[in-house]
């Protein structure tokens, strides 16, 4: 479907990524924001702007006819959601399309059937996609439960098939507790997510989350290889590099092309990730979900790859071929990215709302900073804590562990706390530099190191 | 004697129910005593509650459910 504008219906510093990308195709901008963010950055850098409500997200960035209504209003002819709020809603993808406005993603089919993870597990077993060895689909009675059980072995996972994000999970270590801890986990799925369907899994007790980035266009699919996310709290990813340190060559290529597989057999069209674990001890990995948009992550592998991901996953919404084969891909040099947010590590990362006073960004050759930050811009508490990105691309690993050091040195935030030094200190941490870590490492850490972080101009 | 009143702490989204199809944690005319919590206010989506400091009747919600809230704006008015 050809447009000439676009609206985009999220903030902060994705927003003003999309709008980079988006002039970058001679498209006209159409910036979509709620009362709080009136004096935002991507805002003033769009060709037009929206008001869609008041600054709670469920008032605005979250409400599907206020998006629908702003879109129509403009005379919008695509819509990007970015990442989180409604990105990965089938409804939302539903109502834009059903207006006759191109959804820059997959279709809302290939939304609803990744989202629901018993269907995306089936689907990447189909496409030949490794998957961690667990039930097949929902549990229905306690014969099959334990029939399950028995055949992946302990310990294993109970997941609510309706939750996500960490919630609705639970360990069992041993044969003996997991008909009571399975009784639990149902009623716990039904009381949180008002179903209370439940599936069982491996559990991979020292597992690295490795993830491949692809694109699709309908019909055929690429990889722009993958990115290592294992530093996480609370499941939150905090650092995350391309490519995988863990990886030899061997297994990059079978795990890439696995990726490639299901894109292909589910017929993707966008830009989308399929996160696995990696056992390192095994050399195993096993796919465990798709996000199907654009993730916070992608600019590690436009680093080591040259592409613009965001430009490719809307001329594909445009309905034009992948312009790209896989052969032209090119994995070059290592790339990492430190989040920072607006939290205090010294104080159990407190997130901290409030007026940026003073910034300093660094720049050079392999330096990027993603953010929608400027001197005087009010952080609102409405949103996440994410202030920014900062990128480096080396030649090498470590070209790219000094430079990410040397660029934190020099990014200065004043006004609110920030999670950089977090980043000094993993920087610094002997096992990150050895690229020896795994989902588990940054918790352990942080209770040896949290006390050392310090506090922060800017904290209370 | 000018009514006692619950300040937010923080700046964010104040509720006044513990999830969404809960009942409202106080009403007006509930007692509270020193502790007890009458609401939540989300910043950056961390989640923390707001605590009576001082024990009494609630006379008012000086804001709604799921308002914007600044710290120090008073949430809940009080007589003894």
């Amino acid at each position: 479907m050809s447009f000439d504008s676009i609206l985009i219906a999220n903030r902060g510093e994705i927003a003003l990524r999309i709008n980079r990308a988006a002039k970058s195709l001679g498209l006209k901008v159409i910036q979509a924001y709620s009362k709080a963010d009136a004096d935002s950055l991507p805002v003033r850098l769009a060709d037009e702007a929206v008001e869609i409500g008041p600054p709670q997200a469920s008032k605005s960035y979250l409400a599907i006819p206020n998006i629908i209504e702003a879109a129509k209003a403009t005379g919008a002819g695509a819509v990007h959601p970015g990442y989180g709020f409604l990105a990965e809603n089938a409804a939302f993808a539903q109502a834009v399309e059903a207006e006759g406005i191109a959804f820059v993603g997959p279709t809302p089919d290939t939304i609803a059937m990744m989202g629901d993870k018993v269907k995306a597990r089936r689907a990447a077993a189909m496409a030949g996609v490794p998957v961690v060895p667990g039930s097949e689909g929902r549990i229905e009675g306690l014969e099959e439960a334990r029939a399950a059980a028995a055949a992946i072995g302990f310990p294993l996972l109970i997941k609510a098939s309706a939750g996500g994000g960490g919630r609705g999970i639970r360990i069992v270590r041993e044969d003996a507790d997991f008909v009571q801890q399975l009784s639990t986990a149902q009623g716990e799925a039904k009381a949180a997510f008002g179903d209370g369907g439940v599936y069982l899994e491996a559990f991979i007790e020292k597992a690295r989350h490795v993830e491949v980035q692809i694109l699709g266009d309908g019909k055929d699919a690429i990889h722009a290889f993958e990115r290592e996310c294992s530093l996480q709290r609370r499941r939150q990813k905090v650092w995350e590099e391309a490519p995988s340190p863990s990886l030899d060559p061997a297994t990059r290529a079978e795990l890439c092309e696995s990726a490639v597989r299901l894109a292909r057999h589910v017929g993707y069209r966008g830009a989308g990730t399929l996160e696995y674990l990696y056992d390192e001890q095994r050399r195993a990995f096993y796919f465990i979900e798709m996000n199907t948009r654009i993730q916070v992550e992608h600019p590690v592998s436009e680093m080591v790859t040259g592409l613009d991901l965001v430009a490719l996953m809307i001329e594909i919404a445009q309905g034009k071929p992948l312009p790209i084969t896989q052969a032209e891909v090119k994995l070059s040099g290592h790339a990492i990215e430190c989040r920072i947010n607006a939290e205090d590590p010294a104080r159990n990362f407190m997130p901290a709302p409030g007026l940026i006073s003073s910034l300093v960004v660094p720049g050079g050759e392999g330096v990027r900073f993603d953010s929608h930050l400027f001197e005087g811009y009010m952080v609102p508490p409405f949103y996440d804590s994410l202030l920014g990105k900062l990128i480096v691309h080396g030649a090498s690993r470590d070209e790219a562990l000094a430079r990410i050091e040397a660029a934190l040195s020099g990014l200065e935030v004043q006004g609110v706390p920030t999670t950089r030094p977090l980043h000094q200190a993993l920087v610094r941490d002997p096992d990150v530099r050895a690229g020896r870590f795994d989902t588990n490492f940054l918790e352990h850490w942080l209770e040896t190191h949290a006390a050392t972080l310090g506090a922060q101009p800017g904290s209370k | 004697m000018a009514p006692k009143q619950i300040l937010s702490p923080l700046p964010g989204t104040f509720y006044r129910k513990p999830s969404p199809d809960e009942p409202p944690f106080k009403e007006v005319g509930d007692q509270v005593a020193v502790g007890d919590v009458v609401g939540i206010v989300e910043v950056m989506k961390s989640f923390n509650q707001v605590v009576a400091e001082e024990a009494g009747t609630i006379t008012a919600f000086l804001a709604e459910d799921e308002d914007a809230v600044m710290p120090g704006q008073p949430l809940v008015e009080l007589g003894s």
